[in-house]
């Protein structure tokens, strides 16, 4: 048997974002994350609902890379115009995602970096759909490398998604959508359950310190009751080897480290 | 009323001619799918300059900003989504050489839903608690209910042009369309003073050949100002069912915007003097119909 890899262990704390929350759509982009929501969808939470990442909603998760075109099969249709009129204006929605920055607040960016609206340093993505999403349904976050400058001091560059600061809070909006659940690291599982909705850490992946974890952040953590994070066993080493068949969870985080430093 | 004026057929040159500078257009599809790219191309060999684009961007926006045609874009990505960032586009904001108004995905759909209904805005909390709507001068509006909630009024995207490619179309604008998702293109019809369709196919009458199949009517007649015979015009973007995006083709754009770097001295790579010599250069219509459709 090969060894359990770190990104395994991350595929398997993902899918706990996803555990009871009911018949929603769960929507993970990127590989772990996509991984994750399939593997909850396929043990722990099968009223989950997924797409099989274009319009269907498929109950059997699809797998990810190359295949027959027409393995997929479709139970339902969400086209993109449904998504927002089913699932993120309604609340019926969990996604997994990966903003460029994440700051203490909860606040994400994906637009740009550096420079002004109008002249920005580095031009990326754009917003998306990252605004809508945050103040109408529930988000976790899972980042590959975790870094101060993912992890910023100060604010994100460009407020992209609604987080838990209360300076952004116009008076007389409803906020009462924003839920910001767990980020998933290369090094630990945090939430936002400290005071104020602070972000503090929840499990280390084994062989990680607190301070590591603190010295690789640009804000101050707290602690919660710090556990180790669970490893995934047998059966969901199975099920995710099946969605993977390619093996691209081996390139998500650098070098493909095991779980359990050396 | 004749039949006559029903026949909205033009030339791509015909519906540039008839749109002016300084024009909002709107372009359908998303990203690197189901884009005007026919018509996009025939905009990139005429004068037109000044516009304001509204789109969900891929290569159609990147090559407008290249080519300087861009004064404004609204937006809320730019991707090739294989190549996620879109590196003309890049150059265009990062050097500041277009204004911008950033949108979220959802909130873009209700400014031209409010433009389809001919309203000023609908109100939405979409933008609240992140910098859009300050970055964008969005005004808040208050309910005059007793919940009293303070939401963004989303203005009206009016669309002075939308341009959209589909896979059938009749003389007359009846249109179906196809493919697993038709993203906002009926809202982007509907916004529009004016909607100038590109065809994979055109037929006479749409009743005599594909009765079946009319709930591929994504919308309706009335909303089509012109209709362009276009096969392959989506290229380098995806048409399903008919052909899949170009990789290959968007990997050399996207190779070229760093080496050279130029446009002009790349353009005629990717535009072409001619639509027909477009096509030939890429391999014609045998090479686009081979093209698979994506995997997700």
């Amino acid at each position: 048997m090969t060894e359990l890899s770190l990104a395994e262990l991350c595929i398997f704390a993902c899918s706990e974002a996803f555990r009871n929350n009911g018949e929603i759509i769960a929507t993970g982009v990127g590989p772990v994350p996509r991984l994750a929501a399939s593997l909850a969808k396929l043990t722990h939470s099968p009223e989950l609902m997924m797409t099989d990442g274009e319009a269907y909603l498929v109950e059997q998760p699809v797998p990810l890379g190359p295949r027959g075109y027409d393995d997929r099969k479709a139970a339902g249709y969400l086209p993109f115009s449904r998504f927002f009129d089913s699932a993120v204006w309604t609340g019926r929605r969990h996604a997994m995602v990966t903003p460029t920055q994440l700051d203490r607040f909860g606040q994400i960016n994906l637009s740009y970096l550096g420079g002004t609206y109008d002249k920005p340093k580095t031009q990326m993505l754009g917003v998306r759909g990252f605004p809508g999403n945050t103040i109408y349904h529930t988000n976790s976050f899972f980042f590959p490398a975790h870094t101060a400058r993912t992890f910023v001091a100060g604010e994100v560059d460009m407020v992209s998604g609604v987080g838990y600061n209360p300076a952004k809070r116009v008076p007389g909006g409803n906020y009462s959508g924003v839920d910001l659940r767990v980020i998933v690291t290369n090094l630990c599982v945090m939430d936002f359950g400290g005071k104020d909705n602070a972000i503090r850490v929840v499990s280390l992946h084994p062989g990680v310190t607190f301070e590591e974890v603190q010295e690789a952040t640009g804000f101050p953590l707290e602690k919660g009751d710090i556990v180790e994070t669970p490893l995934p066993g047998a059966e969901a080493l199975d099920i995710i080897a099946s969605l993977d068949p390619h093996n691209i969870r081996a390139s998500v985080i650098k070098d493909n480290p095991p779980a359990r430093r050396a | 009323m004749t039949t006559a004026t029903l026949d909205k057929r033009m030339s791509a040159r015909d519906v540039v001619a008839s749109l002016a500078d300084g024009m909002t257009i709107g372009i359908g599809g998303w990203g690197p799918r189901r884009k005007p790219m026919a018509l996009v191309r025939e905009i990139l060999r005429s004068d037109l300059k000044d516009l304001t684009v509204v789109a969900y961007g891929g290569a159609d926006v990147g090559m407008l900003c290249a080519a300087g045609k861009v004064k404004k874009l609204i937006f809320a990505f730019v991707s090739l989504d294989a190549i996620p960032l879109e590196p003309w586009f890049r150059k265009a904001r990062e050097s500041g050489q277009i204004e911008v108004l950033e949108l979220d995905e959802g909130m873009f759909q209700w400014g031209l839903k409010a433009a389809a209904f001919g309203l000023p805005f609908l109100p939405t909390r979409v933008g609240l608690g992140t910098d859009l709507a300050e970055l964008g001068g969005l005004k808040t509006v208050q309910s005059p209910y007793a919940d009293a909630e303070t939401l963004v009024a989303m203005p009206a995207l009016k669309l002075d042009a939308a341009l959209i490619h589909v896979n059938r179309s009749d003389w007359r604008g009846n249109v179906h369309l196809f493919g697993a998702d038709t993203y906002y293109d009926e809202w982007f019809a509907k916004a529009a003073a004016r909607t100038y369709v590109s065809t994979e196919e055109l037929v006479d009458r749409m009743e005599d050949h594909y009765p079946d199949e009319a709930q591929h009517n994504v919308f309706e007649r009335c909303f089509v100002s012109g209709v362009v015979n276009m096969p392959c015009g989506a290229h380098p973007s995806s048409m399903p069912p008919a052909y899949g995006w170009d990789m290959k083709a968007f990997k050399a754009y996207a190779d070229a915007a760093r080496e050279p770097g130029d446009w002009a001295a790349v353009a005629d790579r990717f535009v072409g003097a001619t639509e027909e010599a477009y096509l030939e250069s890429i391999g014609g219509k045998e090479a686009v119909a081979a093209l698979p459709l994506p995997i997700f």
